[in-house]
């Protein structure tokens, strides 16, 4: 993890409302403000265009588009724009001729420069003015996509010196294999950079697509690509959560019980299944009314979850098999989604009603210390830790009607809200990507719900699903 | 609403035994200085007292006879249990009193977890009757097969509505719920078999996570009016939907207000 990154992000816009609020393009679909004011100290990429022999060339297109919006997107890498790039555009180290430097003709006149062909200067000095350079090429081969990808850094002398990677990359020879390999070299580009790679990460979610009236959990990857559906229940299966080895998937829902001719729902239940196989693990559940919001425990060995015992929903921790079932908070409001650091095992950020309206509250695991993090206003609901266990996205309706959520993010050691969503629409749900500067979240304009992700500061917003409603994203890392 | 500061600090003093008891607590020492928590009842499905004051749930006995039958025959559950305000059975049985016994008709093998809570924590434990021999051939529904109440109830049964974020019993909601007692107490005696659940919805304003325990409080509501009025604890069972089924999905006060309601359907 890198949290120097986020702070940057985060500092940015703490500076006495350095929100750079002029600039920004208006995002289709989700009105954001926001911005970062920290572009300049980014480093400079230039990204020319990849071409691919014979049949590869079909798919280049999709290579091209997929390797600029990982980098773009990962708000590390500033991108330099294609229409400065020079004419000649190496693919490869051979490509490279160094210029031929002869003695000025006039006496202490300069050097003359002679071009031979490309060179890193082209690319270091203006107009393209890039601290580094990504060029390769992709063949067809025995019916698979092959990349060799290249990386220098610009302010070495020669390409020699100045290669960073030299790899080569295997993909089937079709659009999924050029997305693959895009993604596998901008990984690699990415960690140059310390930037934390999204590469394999999954997004779990709840679909109501199909009738309309069941819901079910689905997998994508990260860009909205390889949706798949995972759970067949045919009933209400919703709040997904996975375990941190990635192996584990546990989730909601109301199982179909048969009885005479008719079909009724069972009460809920925690269900886990092993998300390799599917296979259904064992988890012993209680009979209540209500179960939910499970979620795992950052070492993977308890689930931290709701359920009504007497009266309201409370907070309750249980072994992965549902034993050493234990109550942890005990009061008469509704409390939901609870979600301990990451970083320290101990402390429990969750909702409750005790003083009123719901709020985000935090607690010791124990039950001990228990205070209430946002103001009082409003309804706060789906709190979610970042990876370093600094940050809380959660959303909240503070400033809005009721129903009308926007995405907020504190730092839990200065306690000071930030707004990332600003109207446009219902937006909840935010889940932290492993990098720790993503996010998934959903939004509902007009009558659709749909999962997106942002940058944590609110911009480089992409809607990822688009077929009935979809529902509390939960992004996690891939098992690898 | 508010926590007795005792009973408070005796709930995280109990945490934290049982925490340092796993191993992982670095307070250990305060715990030891403090009286062991009740032992916890041992069972089968890994149930245990919770970190409150008071004497823990004792299974004293369950069990089922007889334990293995032919289909379409029955057995009979059998349990004592002592120091549990809140007692249930699964498999669509529901709350039982302390001590009692029940008829269940299984058709195939099938496992019964008795939950006991109280403020003391909470005890379970299971009994399986086995089922063995060839399905029953035909499905003629037998009579006073659950058809006939399922049909009284979605014909005749009237949803209880509730105010925005509210779960107390409104005048109209009052009459709708008097009017469904009498609909029960005449399904109840003509099918000494049915039983039914109360459903509790939402509107689509709040989360869907604090929905689910809206709607619960929604049902609880329903259900403890519906007892008030006379009808058996045992044969109403409560269910929250939170947001999850609504009859409407327009963004208005008229669909809101449908939405927002305690429902009557089977629950066998």
């Amino acid at each position: 993890m890198k949290p120097k990154t986020v702070l940057v992000i985060i500092s940015a816009l703490l500076a006495g409302g350095a929100l750079v609020l002029t600039g920004q393009e208006p995002t289709p679909g989700v009105d954001i403000a926001g911005g970062v004011s920290k572009e300049s100290s980014k480093p400079v990429i230039a990204v020319p265009d990849f071409r691919g022999a014979g049949d590869a060339q079909k798919v280049m297109e999709v290579f091209n588009t997929t390797l600029w919006s990982e980098l773009e997107g990962s708000g590390a890498l500033k991108m330099a724009p294609k229409v400065t790039y020079p004419l000649l555009i190496p693919q490869q180290p051979s490509d490279f001729r160094a210029p031929t430097v002869t003695p000025s003709v006039t006496r202490g006149g300069p050097p003359q420069v002679t071009k031979n062909g490309p060179w890193l200067t082209d690319w270091s000095g203006p107009p393209v003015n890039a601290n580094n350079l990504a060029i390769g090429y992709t063949v067809p081969q025995d019916g698979r996509l092959v990349l060799y990808g290249y990386l220098y850094n610009l302010s070495q002398p020669t390409p020699t010196q100045a290669q960073l990677i030299n790899k080569t990359y295997f993909g089937s020879l079709d659009e999924g294999g050029a997305r693959q390999v895009a993604r596998q070299f901008a990984a690699d580009i990415l960690q140059q950079f310390g930037a934390k790679s999204l590469f394999g990460s999954k997004i779990f979610f709840v679909s109501d697509r199909g009738n309309g009236r069941n819901k079910e959990i689905w997998s994508m990857d990260y860009d909205g690509s390889n949706q798949k559906q995972l759970t067949f229940y045919k009933t209400i299966t919703t709040q997904p959560a996975v375990s941190p080895d990635g192996k584990t998937l546990a989730f909601v829902t109301y199982p179909q019980l048969q009885r005479g001719n008719v079909t009724i729902d069972g009460q809920p239940q925690i269900m886990m299944h092993s998300v390799e196989t599917g296979r259904r693990l064992t988890f012993n559940n209680f009979v209540s009314s209500v179960v939910e919001t499970p979620d795992f425990t950052p070492d993977g060995q308890r689930v931290i979850f709701s359920t009504t015992i007497d009266r309201d929903p409370q907070i309750c921790v249980s072994n992965l098999n549902g034993g050493n079932f234990r109550r942890i908070s005990n009061i008469r409001a509704i409390e939901v989604s609870p979600k301990v650091n990451p970083r320290n095992g101990n402390e429990v950020v969750f909702i409750s009603g005790r003083s009123g309206h719901q709020q985000l509250w935090r607690m010791n695991i124990d039950g001990s210390d228990v205070e209430m993090l946002t103001t009082g206003e409003g309804d706060v609901s789906n709190p979610a830790w970042s990876p370093d266990g600094q940050f809380i996205a959660f959303a909240w309706t503070r400033g809005y009607e009721p129903g009308n959520f926007n995405i907020f993010i504190m730092n839990i050691g200065k306690r000071q809200p930030i707004q990332l969503t600003h109207g446009m629409g219902r937006n909840e749900n935010p889940s932290w990507g492993p990098d720790g500067l993503h996010m998934a979240f959903t939004s509902k304009q007009g009558r659709s719900t749909e999962v997106f992700t942002m940058l944590a500061d609110g911009t480089h917003i992409q809607q990822l699903t688009g077929v009935g409603n979809n529902f509390q994203p939960v992004w996690a890392r891939g098992i690898n | 609403m508010r926590m007795n500061k005792k009973t408070l600090s005796a709930a995280v003093f109990g945490a934290l035994l049982l925490t340092a008891a796993e191993g992982c607590s670095k307070k250990a020492p305060i715990a030891a200085a403090l009286p062991p928590a009740p032992a916890a009842p041992r069972d089968t499905t890994g149930g245990e007292s919770g970190p409150v004051s008071g004497l823990a749930p004792r299974i004293d006995s369950f069990t089922a006879n007889p334990s293995s039958i032919l289909p379409g025959e029955s057995s009979n559950l059998t349990w004592s249990v002592a120091n549990a305000t809140d007692i249930m059975i699964d498999q669509n049985v529901g709350t039982v009193a302390a001590n009692g016994n029940r008829q269940v008709f299984p058709t195939s093998t099938t496992t019964f977890n008795l939950t006991a809570r109280g403020p003391g924590g909470m005890a379970a434990r299971a009994v399986t009757v086995t089922v063995t021999g060839p399905p029953p051939p035909a499905p003629t529904p037998p009579k006073g097969s659950s058809l006939p109440g399922a049909e009284m109830l979605s014909r005749e049964a009237q949803d209880a509505y509730f105010d925005y974020d509210r779960s107390d019993i409104r005048d109209d909601a009052r009459q709708a719920l008097t009017r469904d007692a009498d609909l029960l107490r005449r399904i109840f005696a003509s099918d000494p078999t049915f039983s039914v659940v109360v459903e509790g919805h939402c509107d689509e304003r709040g989360s869907a996570e604090y929905n689910l325990g809206l709607g619960d409080r929604r049902a609880s509501s329903a259900k403890d009016f519906l007892v008030g009025l006379g009808l058996p604890t045992d044969r109403i069972r409560t269910i929250s939907y939170g947001k999850e089924r609504p009859v409407c999905t327009d963004a208005n006060e008229g669909c809101y207000q449908r939405n927002r309601r305690a429902h009557l359907a089977p629950a066998q």
